[in-house]
Parts: structure tokens; C-alpha cells; sequence
């Protein structure tokens, strides 16, 4: 049988490109608090990926080979373990798994919804016409420090992203730990810790970019 | 004391089921929970109805047959604990009791509580056994295991095949199921010769039989009566990727 029609085949799948995409998110995560430092620390971070060209073009559609990847086999997967059990007991107790862990397909369909206003709002910049200013000197790139900073300026976009983040937390507090033990690399000492670790990278990733947008918001970087 | 009963009743396979409810009235502390299944039969049988039936054999937690998803957990969430072995004075007096039968696609219902788990026997038939010359017996101790593989797979062969897992997986995935006997097998010098096939054979034969895809929740290690923990899973999965490599 074909790993893509494996049930164990397209967990490992599923499990590669999630470590893509957390690999990713991280790096991210890394560039984007470069708005703490500063105006020139952003922009220059920005026409330094800029100055790649090409390179970002591949990079770009690499991740978006990975992200459709992961978004369709996990659906798929999903669909047939809803019709592993057609008929339900009519008590249910659960004993170990949680509410992360149940509802992986609703955080990751939120998250793709997330990703797709993300992507509008500060990659191809239609949603906020206002905030795009074209930054010095830049040969007509936007100023992505006015950018972020006066796009923040509002509730509602605060609001989204932090929702999304937090969805993003109960994605990752499940999936960081599921990878292990899908690439067969937990045992009975390290998938307890691992559980607990995954709920850390979760928290820090959530921490890390719901700062942006709060501590804009709140007038304390500016 | 007295207990409500709130029963999955099904009358044949393709037959609409129902919970239908029944008064124990004399449940003694002392019975386990077939006993007192006995007696609610009994009552039933002396009314001219029809008793429940369910599955049950040697009665003394070891033989897998028994399945009962009690309060909304397989074998009734006591720790390491099949029905047959879940006794009465874990219940109080006036407590609702839901009992129902194990419900997978895997699993069709013969009747009310009975299920037909023919899809692990045909999950170890795929593979799980190791293939020998006839001829000669060998002698015993000619191939030395360690200890450490030899607890190893005592552990995993611990596993009684009753079903729980599925029962309890919100996918109803047969993966710790599976996965026992994989790695059971693979540890051994015996079954590690043909481990690269047993795997795939194994996870095609649950795939047919209709189980889910595990996506580890743990629920199986949870609910399973002795104990089989999702590092055989680990395993399976590791042998899996072995297997892929040429």
C-alpha cells in the first residue's frame, strides 16, 4: 500500500509537514519581533527577505505545497474517522484525550481562515488600504513598521489575531507531542513530559506573537 | 441496593436499537457486574421477555470476551479492570447505570450488548503469528532473548484483544491493538524476521476492516484493561518507517 493511502503512512505525513510548520511559525516568530526593536530593525529584516527574490518565490510555494498537504490529508483522515464510528454510545466519557486533542480539524480550519485573512491584510494588503505607506527611499515598498504598528491601531484586528493565536495554541499543544510519538520517538518516561512540552511551545508561540498586537494596541510600542 | 439500568437493547444486527430501561433491585455489593446482569436476566427470562445478551467467558478478567461500554467508558473506566472483574460495590444504592455495546464500524452488533469482533482475528490472521518449519522441535533455550525484550514482549502480549481500545478511540482506530502484536513479535528473534511484512499486513487488514486512523489521543491506554501502553503504538510506527527503507 502506498504511503499516501496508509493509515500510519499519512500520520508520519501529517507529522513531517506539521514539523514544517511549526519550524516555520518559529522562524516567523523570530523575524516579527523585530518590530520590538524598532522601526529600522523590521524594515531592514523586511528588505533583507526582499532581496532574496527568487528565493522567496520558491520558499513561499514550498510552504504552501506543505500547508495544502497537511490542511487536505487532515481532512481526509478526519473524514474517515468520523465514519470509523457511524453510530455513537449514547454516554461518552473520556478518559485521557482532551478538548485540543478532539477538535484538531475545527483549530487547524479556523487556522487556515486565520491565515488567509493574515495574508490579506499584511502580504498582499487589501484589507487596510490606510496602513500601506511607502517607506523611504524604499523603491516603493511599504513601511512595514507604520504597517504593523497602525495596523494593530485597531480592535478588531487585534482581536482576530489574538483569537487565531489561540487557536494556534490548542493546535500546536496537540500536535507538538503527537509528532513525536508518530515518528516513534516517545516512549513511556518521554510522552509525559513531551505532552507537558507541547503545551509549553504552545504557550510560547502563543505569548510570543499575541505580544504584537497587544502591546501595540496598548500604546507601549509605538 | 437498587439500581436503574439503562440498556442498549438491538434485537439483530441491521435492527434499530434502543436504551430501554430495567429496575435491580437486589444488587448485592458482593456480585460482580455479569452477576448482576445474571439477575436482571433472571427476571426477565421468569416475565417471558427477552434477556439481554452479552458477551462473557471465563469470568476472571483474561479471556477478552466480555465488553461492556459502562457510563460511557469500555469496561467501566476502573483502572486495569474488565467488566467480569468490575464488582458491584464500586456502585451506590440508587445509582443510573448506562450499559451499552461496543459501537465501531469494525464492530457490528450481533445483539444488544454482543458485538462481532471477527476484525482482530482478522487483523492477527494479516500477521500476527510467526511462520516455522514443521519438523523437529527445537530445542528451547537454542535461541537466546534478553530480559529486557523478553519483559518487553510479555507486556505487549499482555494484551487479551477485547476490543477496548477501538471502543474507546474517538476514531475507533484499532491502533494499540495492532500495535501489541507488532511489537510484540518485532522484539522477539523469532518474529523480527518478518517484521518488515507483518506491519504492513496488519495495518492494511485494520485499514479494511474499517477501524480509524489512530491520532493519539491515548484514549486506548486509558480504557484497556491490562495496561497495554501507547509506546508499543511508537513502536509500530517505528516499524513502519523500518519497513519503508529498503
Amino acid at each position: 500500500m502506498q504511503v499516501t493511502q496508509s493509515s500510519v503512512g499519512r500520520k508520519i505525513i501529517m507529522a513531517v509537514t506539521g514539523a514544517m510548520l511549526i519550524a516555520f511559525i518559529c522562524v516567523h516568530l523570530l523575524g516579527n519581533l523585530s518590530v520590538f526593536a524598532g522601526s529600522a530593525a523590521i524594515n531592514a529584516y523586511a528588505q533583507k527577505l526582499h532581496s532574496l527574490g527568487p528565493v522567496v518565490w520558491i520558499f513561499r510555494l514550498v510552504m504552501l505545497g506543505v500547508f495544502a498537504i497537511h490542511i487536505i490529508f487532515g481532512i481526509q483522515l478526519t473524514i474517515e474517522n468520523k465514519a470509523a464510528t457511524p453510530d455513537k454510545n449514547v454516554q461518552i466519557k473520556r478518559l485521557k484525550t482532551g478538548f485540543a486533542a478532539e477538535t484538531m480539524v475545527v483549530s487547524g480550519l479556523v487556522l487556515l481562515a486565520f491565515v488567509v485573512y493574515h495574508l490579506l491584510h499584511f502580504t498582499v494588503r487589501v484589507t487596510n488600504p490606510e496602513i500601506y505607506v511607502p517607506i523611504e527611499g524604499g523603491h516603493g515598498m511599504v513601511d512595514v513598521f507604520v504597517m504593523v504598528t497602525q495596523g494593530f491601531q485597531q480592535l478588531f484586528a487585534v482581536l482576530l489575531y489574538v483569537i487565531g493565536m489561540g487557536f494556534l495554541f490548542l493546535h500546536v499543544s496537540h500536535g507538538f507531542q503527537s509528532m513525536f510519538q508518530t515518528y516513534g520517538l516517545s516512549n513511556d518516561r518521554t510522552l509525559p513530559v513531551m505532552v507537558n512540552v507541547s503545551k509549553l511551545v504552545g504557550v510560547v508561540l502563543l505569548a510570543g506573537y499575541a505580544s504584537i498586537p497587544l502591546l501595540i494596541i496598548l500604546g507601549i510600542v509605538r | 441496593m437498587k439500581l436503574k439500568l439503562h440498556v442498549w437493547r438491538q434485537k439483530g444486527p441491521n435492527a434499530p436499537g434502543k436504551m430501554e430501561t430495567y429496575d435491580a433491585d437486589h444488587v448485592s455489593p458482593d456480585q460482580s457486574f455479569l452477576e448482576m446482569l445474571d439477575e436482571v436476566n433472571e427476571v426477565l427470562v421468569k416475565e417471558g421477555k427477552d434477556p439481554i445478551a452479552f458477551d462473557h467467558d471465563c469470568r476472571e478478567g483474561i479471556c477478552g470476551m466480555c465488553s461492556q461500554v459502562i457510563n460511557g467508558v469500555p469496561h467501566g473506566g476502573q483502572d486495569r479492570t474488565t467488566v467480569c472483574q468490575l464488582h458491584m460495590r464500586s456502585f451506590k444504592d440508587g445509582d443510573e447505570i448506562f450499559i451499552e455495546p461496543w459501537k465501531a464500524r469494525a464492530f457490528p452488533v450481533i445483539k444488544d450488548l454482543a458485538v462481532d469482533r471477527g476484525a482482530y482475528d482478522r487483523i492477527i490472521q494479516a500477521g500476527g503469528y510467526t511462520s516455522c518449519h514443521t519438523g523437529g522441535v527445537s530445542d528451547g533455550n537454542a535461541i537466546l532473548i534478553g530480559k529486557d525484550a523478553a519483559d518487553y514482549a510479555m507486556d505487549a502480549a499482555e494484551c487479551i484483544g477485547c476490543g477496548a481500545c477501538a471502543a474507546s478511540c474517538p476514531n475507533s482506530s484499532a491502533m494499540l491493538f495492532t500495535s501489541a502484536k507488532v511489537a510484540q513479535l518485532a522484539v522477539l528473534p523469532q518474529g523480527a524476521v518478518e517484521a518488515k511484512r507483518r506491519v504492513n499486513a496488519m495495518l492494511e487488514e485494520a485499514q479494511a476492516c474499517g477501524f480509524g486512523n489512530c491520532t493519539n489521543h491515548y484514549e486506548c491506554q486509558a480504557a484497556c484493561p491490562k495496561g497495554i501502553n501507547v509506546k508499543f503504538i511508537a513502536k509500530l510506527n517505528r516499524e513502519y518507517i523500518k519497513a519503508l527503507l529498503p
